[in-house]
């Protein structure tokens, strides 16, 4: 494999987006705020919005991966609103929305 | 059988009129008991009603039946299974079949009335007796039980059935002896009354299977007619078992085995030690079961099988019977308990009655069964009114009662002269046909055959000595305990009906007051003749027997007339004297009865103590019985234990060689498992924490690790 960091290359957009989701994933592992997971989640969607657009924009996919991207925004706003009354529920719940204190499970 | 089967097996619906009227009989007082038992105690009164009703039921039916009888008046009239249609296959053996069914003949209802009639009374009494008692329920209960069996008893046509009936009246009387078992001495008597029977019942029992064995049928009817047709010497040749005995010699036994149920049953000598010590029981108790109806089913049930008996066994029979007779009457004279003293009299009385039939007196001795049945139980009621009064049995403690209990005294009065046989009462037509058949008896034959009718004549000095001496020590004279007098009273009309009404009885039960008429001008001997004596015909391979049977009865035509006014007379004399001498000694006190004991005194105190039979018995059979188990008990332990003890070591061996196995083994291979799992279990938990975020970072590690291997293996 060969790197090549020409502004307008496909490889360019992966690595921006493989860095997203990275910083997604790691929000999420560190993170105990609730809150904070969510923006990992929403950190890591974007990251694959971008990789459809990316691969529309240098594959053969046509309009196909920006249709997707649209329907990947409306899902995050959806999903966030959902996770939100989620989190409402739980702190409403436990009165705290530290979520390794919500570790109903293990006990 | 089958004959009787297949040609009486209607449906129950269309039966004659007598199978309703005798299972009607039978059965109502078992309802009774049924409801009684079950129901009694919630029922008003306690439902002492139930029990009484069903009886008064019994009893009209009953009498319904005695009326057809007197209409037809026919010797021979018998309800059959066979003419009724009531016959019932109880257990089909395949070659062995066994029937319940009805055998009625004149006797039979005649014994039918006289049972309901005198239990009715006595339920009455017992409403009286037993009032506020603690089981009041459950003694009418056991009265209805009770009367049953014994209507049972009298109209089974075979063996098997009268025998199972045997054993409930038994149990009946073991019951109703032991009602007051919170005390000591019923429970006690009741058990001996048990036991002592079963000695009986045991021989009746083996009687009943040896006939079975070699006729093959139990019904009486088809007994006598194997008998009769001398089939039962052939039968009893042919089966090897019987091979070293004569058929003869194995008729007598099994008929001196059969009367061995009635020796227990009706209380003859030696099986006659349970009688006394049952009056322990409830008065009205002592009247019905002791006095009138139960005791009377033995000599029942040997006029039953009367045809069966070979001479010898009427022999037999006849010298038990007479032995009896005198022997009771004898410690009846000494004893102070007015019960013991009835209870004796009744056991001499039955004596009669066994003497009676032993020496052919078929119709006397059933006659004075029904005659004695009605002022025994008038007498043992009366005895049980004064006992109601003054609370004791002790007659040294009673004494001029006959002011305080007037109504209690003339029935007492009347039963004591029926007993005692003084002319125009019933006893003296039945009493004096015993003795005069037993004179009869006596000149037909030779020397010793006079002695059961000087024994008769004996025992009737006796009974009127005994008797007197109760009435004088009980109603007549001055009163000895004035406390206790003084606290005397006639009973309640419960209690005195049922005594006016057995006293009738007891003057008008033979029909005829007029004594110049004899026994054989009564109702009862134009009803019930002496059956055939089939056993004849079976020994007439014996000639000598046989003739002397023939001599027995053929001679007795001759020697009735003459014989009968030498009894008659005899007895009238002897009972005069009776009540002379009890005159002299207890009512102008010119001999002292304490003083002539004294003088007598080893001979009184043999009989004050029942000859001993008691403390023999307790001698040879409860301490000999105790000897021989100690025997037992010591090859037990010497031997039994050591294989028992042997036993137990073998097996705790083998069960510790087994204990160690499944310790190691099997415990040691559920434990590996376990362990095994705990061990897993115990490294794959670390992972399991419960935290959604060390998942997702697994998940991710398991990801990451699945890229590389495709990226780089």
């Amino acid at each position: 494999m060969e790197w090549s960091f020409t502004p307008d290359s496909l490889s360019g957009y992966l690595i921006v987006s493989g860095i997203l989701f990275l910083f997604g994933i790691l929000t999420i592992l560190t993170r105990r705020n609730a809150i904070y997971i969510l923006l990992g989640v929403e950190l890591i969607l974007n990251a694959a919005g971008l990789n459809f657009v990316a691969f529309s924009r240098f594959g053969n996919l046509g309009v196909d991966g920006h249709i997707f991207a649209v329907f990947i925004i409306i899902l995050a706003a959806s999903e966030a609103a959902v996770a939100l009354a989620i989190i409402l529920q739980i702190f409403h719940s436990y009165g705290t929305i530290d979520l390794n204190e919500t570790n109903l499970m293990k006990r | 059988m089958e004959q009787i089967l297949n040609a009486a097996t209607p449906a129950f619906f269309e039966t004659t009129a007598p199978a309703w009227i005798v299972l009607g009989i039978v059965l109502v007082p078992l309802l009774g008991f049924t409801i009684q038992i079950f129901f009694g105690k919630r029922l008003p009164r306690q439902g002492d009603w139930v029990p009484t009703g069903a009886i008064g039921i019994s009893a009209l039916l009953a009498i319904y039946l005695g009326i057809q009888m007197f209409r037809a008046d026919n010797p021979d009239l018998c309800y059959e299974s066979s003419s009724i249609g009531f016959i019932w296959k109880w257990l089909d053996y395949g070659r062995c079949k066994l029937y319940a069914g009805v055998l009625l003949d004149n006797a039979g209802i005649i014994m039918l009335m006289m049972v309901t009639v005198v239990s009715f009374f006595i339920h009455l009494f017992s409403i009286g007796y037993m009032h506020g008692d603690r089981y009041y329920p459950r003694f009418f209960a056991y009265l209805g039980l009770f009367c049953f069996s014994m209507l049972g008893l009298v109209v089974s046509d075979n063996l098997l059935f009268m025998f199972i009936f045997w054993e409930l009246v038994g149990f009946c009387s073991y019951l109703l002896i032991g009602f007051f078992f919170y005390e000591e001495e019923p429970p006690r008597a009741a058990n001996k009354a048990f036991l002592v029977n079963k000695v009986g019942d045991c021989l009746f029992l083996a009687g009943i299977l040896l006939i079975f064995h070699v006729v093959g049928s139990f019904n009486f009817r088809e007994i006598f007619a194997f008998v009769e047709s001398g089939q039962w010497v052939e039968s009893a040749s042919a089966i090897g078992v019987y091979s070293g005995i004569s058929p003869q010699t194995l008729l007598t036994f099994a008929g001196i085995l059969v009367f061995g149920g009635a020796v227990s049953k009706s209380a003859q000598f030696p099986l006659h030690v349970w009688l006394p010590d049952a009056m322990a029981g409830p008065t009205p108790v002592s009247a019905l079961i002791h006095a009138a109806t139960m005791v009377a089913a033995g000599v029942f049930m040997v006029g039953r099988m009367f045809p069966f008996f070979t001479p010898t066994a009427l022999l037999v029979i006849a010298i038990v019977g007479m032995i009896t007779a005198v022997f009771a009457a004898t410690i009846g004279i000494v004893h102070n308990d007015i019960k013991k003293v009835l209870a004796y009299s009744t056991c001499s009385q039955l004596g009669y009655m066994v003497l009676a039939l032993g020496i052919g007196g078929f119709t006397a001795g059933l006659f004075h069964l029904i005659t004695h049945a009605c002022f025994k139980a008038c007498l043992f009621l009366g005895s049980g009114s004064v006992i109601h009064a003054v609370h004791t049995q002790d007659m040294r403690e009673m004494g001029g009662l006959r002011k305080k209990m007037p109504i209690t005294h003339l029935t007492f009065l009347i039963s004591t002269l029926a007993l005692t046989g003084v002319p125009c009462l019933s006893g003296y037509f039945s009493k004096d046909a015993i003795i005069a058949n037993a004179l009869e008896w006596g000149m037909t034959k030779n020397g010793a055959a006079y002695v059961p009718w000087i024994f008769a004549t004996a025992a009737a000095f006796m009974t009127m000595f005994y008797m007197m001496r109760l009435m004088y020590m009980t109603f007549w004279g001055e009163p000895k305990n004035q406390e206790k007098y003084d606290h005397a009273h006639e009973s309640p009309p419960v209690m005195t009906i049922p005594l006016i009404a057995l006293a009738i009885l007891a003057v008008i039960g033979a029909g005829t007051v007029f004594p110049w008429q004899t026994a054989s001008d009564t109702w009862y001997a134009a009803l019930v003749q002496r059956p055939e004596a089939v056993a004849a015909a079976a020994t007439a391979g014996m000639p000598h027997v046989a003739e002397s049977f023939e001599h027995m009865y053929k001679g007795m035509h001759h020697a009735e007339h003459s014989a009968h006014y030498i009894a008659l007379f005899g007895s009238l004399a002897v009972v005069a004297a009776g009540f002379f001498l009890a005159w002299l000694f207890y009512g102008k006190r010119i001999f002292s009865a304490e003083k002539v004991a004294a003088r007598i005194g080893p001979l009184h105190r043999t009989v004050l103590n029942k000859y001993y039979i008691d403390d023999f018995n307790d001698w040879a059979f409860v301490r000999g019985l105790q000897k021989f188990c100690w025997l037992f008990k010591v090859t037990a332990e010497a031997l039994i234990d050591f294989i028992v003890n042997f036993m137990g070591y073998f097996t705790r061996f083998v069960a510790f060689i087994h204990g160690l196995f499944d310790k190691y083994i099997v415990d040691g291979l559920v434990n590996f498992w376990w362990w095994l799992t705990h061990l897993l279990a115990g490294i794959f938990r670390v992972l399991q924490t419960g935290n959604t975020k060390d998942y997702l970072a697994i998940a991710l590690l398991g990801a990451v690790v699945i890229c590389l291997v495709m990226l780089f293996v």
